[in-house]
Formats: C-alpha cells, structure tokens, sequence
C-alpha cells in the first residue's frame, strides 16, 4: 500500500514534468508560426524610414498612410488584383465544388455500366501532378488565343479528383440509399432533385470544400502567371512575384508589407472564423476512419 | 409492374451518365488531351528564337538527350534540379514528419490530455492557407540586407558585416526548408492524430495492462499499427514536394541563388514555357511524370495493403 502512493505520487510528478516539456515546445511551435505574420502585422504600420532605422516589436502609427499608398500604387494594382482574384476564385470553387458533388452523386446513387471503372479512374487520376498537363495547356492556349481568358482558369475546376473523393465519402456517410429513394419525388426530374433535395443536404461538405477550393484558386501561382499577361487582369500572387522582381531598394518597406499583408489577409479572415471547420475537413478528406 | 420498375431502373441509369458526364469531359479537355500533346511535344523541336519560330520538327529523343548532356561545366541540369528538389524535400520533411508524429502522440495521449488543443491546431494548420509566394516575399524581406533579422544581428552584435543570405546555398536551401516544414507540418500532424485515433484502443490498454511503458507502447503497438498511414503521408508529401515551385521561385526570383543551387525540376519546367520552348517544357514534363509515376504506384501498392489488412 505504502509504496503504491509512493509510485503513484512518482508518477504524477513525472508526468507533470513530460506534460511541462510537451507545453514547452508547443509553445515553441507557436511562436515558430506565427512570429513572422507578427512581423508582418508590426512592418506593415511602420514608415519606411522607421523600417530602416531598426528592427521592433512595437507597432507604430503609419497603417493607414500604408494602407493608402499600397492601395493607390501606380505600378501594382493591388484593389484591381484582389478583385480578379475573388473573381477566379469564387467561380472556380463553385465550378469545382458543384460538379464534384454532381459526380459524386452520379457514382454514388445510380447504377450504370462503367460505374466502378469511372471510380477507380478518377482515384487513380488523382495522383497526376497538374504541371504534367501545363506545358500542352499552355501551348493550346497559346495557339487557340485563350491567354488572358479567365475560363482557362476556371473550368478545369470542373474535373478536380480530390473534391470528388471528398463529397463521395460525405456521401457514404451521410446519404445511404434509403434517403436517396425517399427523396426522389415521384415523377420529379432526377437534376430537379439533385439540386433541391440533396444538395442541401451536403451543406456542411460543400462548405468545406467551397473554402479550400478557394483558397487553393486565390494562392495559385504556377499556370496564372503562365496564361495572364495583361497587367489589368494578373491575379495577387503575379503581383507579389512581380513585387520581388521590382528593383527593390527604391521601394517604400511599409507598402511592401501592406502588399503582402493585403494578399493573405482574404484568407486569414476566412480562416480566423471557420477554422474548426476547416480543420475537421482535412481529416476527413484524406484518410478513410 | 414488374416491367415498369425495370424501366425506371434504366432510365436512372442514364442519369448517372449524365451527371458524371461534365467531370469526364472537363478532364477530357483540361487535362488529358494537354497531358497527350505535352507527351507528343517531347518528341518535337519547337520553340522561338527571337521572333522566329522554329519547328515544330520531329527530332526524336534529342530533346531528352539535350536534357541529359552535361554543360561545359560538366553538371547535367536535370539532375542537378532534381537533386535540389529532393535535397530541400527532404531538409523539411524530416523535421515535418517527427514533429507532427510527436505532437500527434501528444495530443491523443489520454495520459497527457493536453489542454487549449483547438488553438495549437488552428495555429499549426495556419500556415498550410497562406498563400505561398505571399509567404516567401516575406521571408525575403525579413531575410533581405536590409531586413529585420540583419537588424537584429547588427544591433546584438553577432557579426561585423551585414550577412548576405541568399548568397549561401545553406542558408537559401534551408529558408525554403523552413517554409516548407512550417507550411505542412500541421496539415501531417492532423493526418496522423486521426490515424492514431482509427487504432483500437484495447491496443493500447492491453499494453497497459501487460506493463508496457510509454515508449514500448509507442514503438511495438502506435508506430507498426500507424505504419500504413504514415506511408501515404510520407508518399504524398513526396509527389508534394516534387512540384516544389512557388516558394523558391519567389524566394529567389525565379534564379534558384546562389549559382541555381535551389533550382527546382518544376522552376526548370517554368523556365522553358515561359520561354515558349514547348520541345524541352514537354521532356521535362515527361521526366517529372516518369518519377511521380512511380511514386505513386508505391502509394497504391501501400493504399491497397491498408484496405486489404482494414
């Protein structure tokens, strides 16, 4: 009895110690991830002279004046951006949302010749990395004037394995056939009750998926900076990239930092508010139970 | 009656056509058919030299052979990229994987019952969101001569002379590492925690019970059982970090500083299209898509034993 309470009371205090150094790097780890967005947060109200006149982790009072002179640059159309941004964005994510549950419902509720080849075949093109299709899309935007054409950008979204894979698990979970059969009104058009009838159902995936179809659009870099080459229709991470190629002693630091804070601000919003959400839709996207 | 459910069966089946029809036919067009001219374009000479056209010409496999003729320094571009882009995998992989394998042991330990949870994985996953080249230009101002962490250097006295950064290949290579480790080190955490918590847990109190401590129970029962899981995790961020682009080409303005020593396969692949040499751009796709093959046919091989054993 004695030496239980003794081992018990070891234990205790050596777990308190292993939960200690855990807190430890956790707290590491924390400040690992965030510390450099905090810079961004402190430049981004500073002046440029302020800027080089040392280093802080005091924010100063030129937020604004930055915030004015990034949005008003002459060279970098920052307001212009973030709009064909939002614009690609919102459409690609419903293009690749809408038509993934589309599929996924076609798989998942009907049976057809061709059915479990369709499924396999669309698992198996998902591990095709999308910079093996670049160089023929390009060329064939190229020779067929589709450059500077937004619907380049958005319709691939249409075909996007991983969405599919996706809604098709949701939909094993929460759409067993039963409920299929009983919300097909009888006589009603099969589209008329995808649209009315399952697709509200789906709510919380689609929301999931419209977040990190957008997201990915909104950062995407490699193909946009490939295909826009009108300075009136580049997207955010052009202008960022083009940022970087700017002869960069002459410019303003403080409206360098406002840019780059206006390009993942969109984005942490988003995810400062749904990232429960979000986070509960990594996992259940990618490892099956 | 009988005929009549017969006939509806059928007609649904249309349906199913119908609605998988525009996911096949957007692939179809956005996909496959660039993916068989990228193929068939390896095969051609044909780029622009100044405002001359050349090809396209059928020349063969000297597309590939240009590929991997060396230069007269006597390196092979090719190579030298790939190696680069598995060298800088490979620096923020190993960290991204043991840290996300301790945290995620951390937290569904029911020992430790680790508290505030939600906000260490909404930190951790934060970085997985931000728009990549956003990140980098950051990284290179706050890198740059004239930044804030030469400041910092200065006013501490660490060195005498402003450090150059990226006139290192250590420090460029491992700046583009940390990104890399930061940016997916929580998206691998999560996928592990929920591989972890996919394992029965008598496992783990008949461990307990046979006297198992926390290091035995990692090692003989969460490690062999996790095994499947981790695979694809590592197999993904491979096929991941082989398409490598916007964090270096940002970082170092599509250059690959110090001497292209942080070049990546992807960067060489930007280089020949935006030059419209659609020869080389197609071969170096065809390389890329050889490799990634490959890796991907082990993730299959490993999905299917994790079906098989589930």
């Amino acid at each position: 009895m004695n030496t239980n309470t003794v081992n018990s009371k070891k234990a205790i205090a050596q777990l308190t110690i292993v939960r200690i150094i855990v807190y430890i790097i956790l707290a590491i780890l924390t400040i690992l991830c965030l510390f450099s967005f905090y810079m961004l947060i402190i430049n981004s109200t500073r002046s440029n002279g302020e800027l080089q006149g040392g280093f802080t982790l005091i924010p100063s009072t030129h937020f604004i004046q930055n915030l004015v002179n990034a949005w008003n640059d002459s060279s970098i159309n920052i307001p212009r951006g973030m709009l064909n941004s939002f614009l690609i964005a919102a459409l690609s994510a419903i293009c690749a949302t809408y038509f993934s549950a589309l599929t996924a419902y076609g798989i998942h509720a009907y049976n057809f010749r061709g059915k479990k080849f369709a499924y396999w075949f669309i698992l198996a093109i998902m591990v095709i990395p999308s910079q093996v299709a670049a160089s023929g899309f390009v060329q064939i935007c190229y020779k067929f004037g589709l450059t500077n054409n937004y619907l380049m950008l958005i319709l691939p979204g249409i075909a996007s394995p991983v969405v599919f894979f996706y809604m098709k698990q949701y939909m094993e979970a929460v759409l067993p056939m039963e409920i299929v059969e009983a919300a097909r009104v009888d006589g009603s058009n099969e589209f008329f009750t995808f649209n009315r009838v399952i697709l509200p159902m789906l709510k919380p995936a689609l929301a999931v998926q419209l977040i990190f179809t957008f997201v990915a659009s909104w950062n995407n870099y490699f193909l946009p900076s490939l295909l826009l080459t009108k300075s009136e229709l580049k997207t955010v991470p052009i202008m960022i990239a083009q940022l970087r190629s700017a002869d960069y002693s002459k410019f303003d630091m403080g409206k360098v930092y406002m840019f780059i804070l206006l390009a993942i601000l969109p984005v942490v919003i988003v995810y400062l508010i749904l990232n429960r959400n979000i986070i509960k839709g990594v996992t259940s996207g990618s490892v099956k139970g | 009656m009988k005929e009549k459910k017969e006939k509806r069966h059928v007609s649904y089946a249309k349906w199913g056509l119908i609605f998988i029809a525009p996911f096949f036919i957007a692939y179809i067009i956005f996909s496959l058919a660039p993916q068989i001219i990228t193929i068939y374009n390896a095969f051609f000479e044909n780029y622009r030299s100044g405002l001359t056209i050349v090809g396209p010409n059928f020349v063969g496999l000297r597309n590939f052979v240009s590929l991997f003729t060396p230069d007269a320094n006597g390196t092979i571009d090719i190579l030298k990229y790939t190696g680069n882009t598995l060298l800088m995998w490979v620096e923020g992989a190993i960290p991204q994987i043991v840290i996300a394998l301790l945290l995620a042991i951390f937290f569904t330990s029911y020992r430790l019952k680790i508290k505030g949870q939600g906000f260490f994985k909404a930190v951790i996953y934060m970085p997985n969101m931000i728009m990549a080249s956003a990140f980098s230009m950051l990284f290179f101002t706050l890198f740059s001569n004239v930044g804030p962490v030469n400041q910092v250097i200065q006013a501490m006295g660490w060195a005498d002379a402003t450090i150059d950064f990226f006139s290192m290949t250590v420090t460029v290579r491992g700046m583009i590492a940390l990104m890399n480790f930061l940016m997916w080190f929580g998206n691998t955490t999560i996928l592990l925690m929920a591989g972890i918590m996919g394992i029965d847990q008598s496992m783990f109190e008949a461990a307990n019970i046979d006297g198992a401590n926390s290091l035995q129970t990692f090692f003989r029962v969460t490690l062999p059982l996790l095994k499947p899981i981790l695979v694809y995790t590592i197999i993904t961020a491979m096929i991941g970090g082989l398409q490598m682009f916007d964090v270096p080409q940002v970082l170092t303005n599509g250059f690959g500083v110090p001497n292209r020593t942080t070049m990546t396969l992807v960067m060489y692949l930007n280089n020949f299209l935006s030059g419209k040499n659609y020869g080389m751009s197609g071969a170096v796709s065809v390389i890329l898509f050889i490799v990634t093959g490959i890796l991907s046919l082990i993730t299959f091989r490993s999905l299917r034993t994790q079906s098989e054993e589930a």
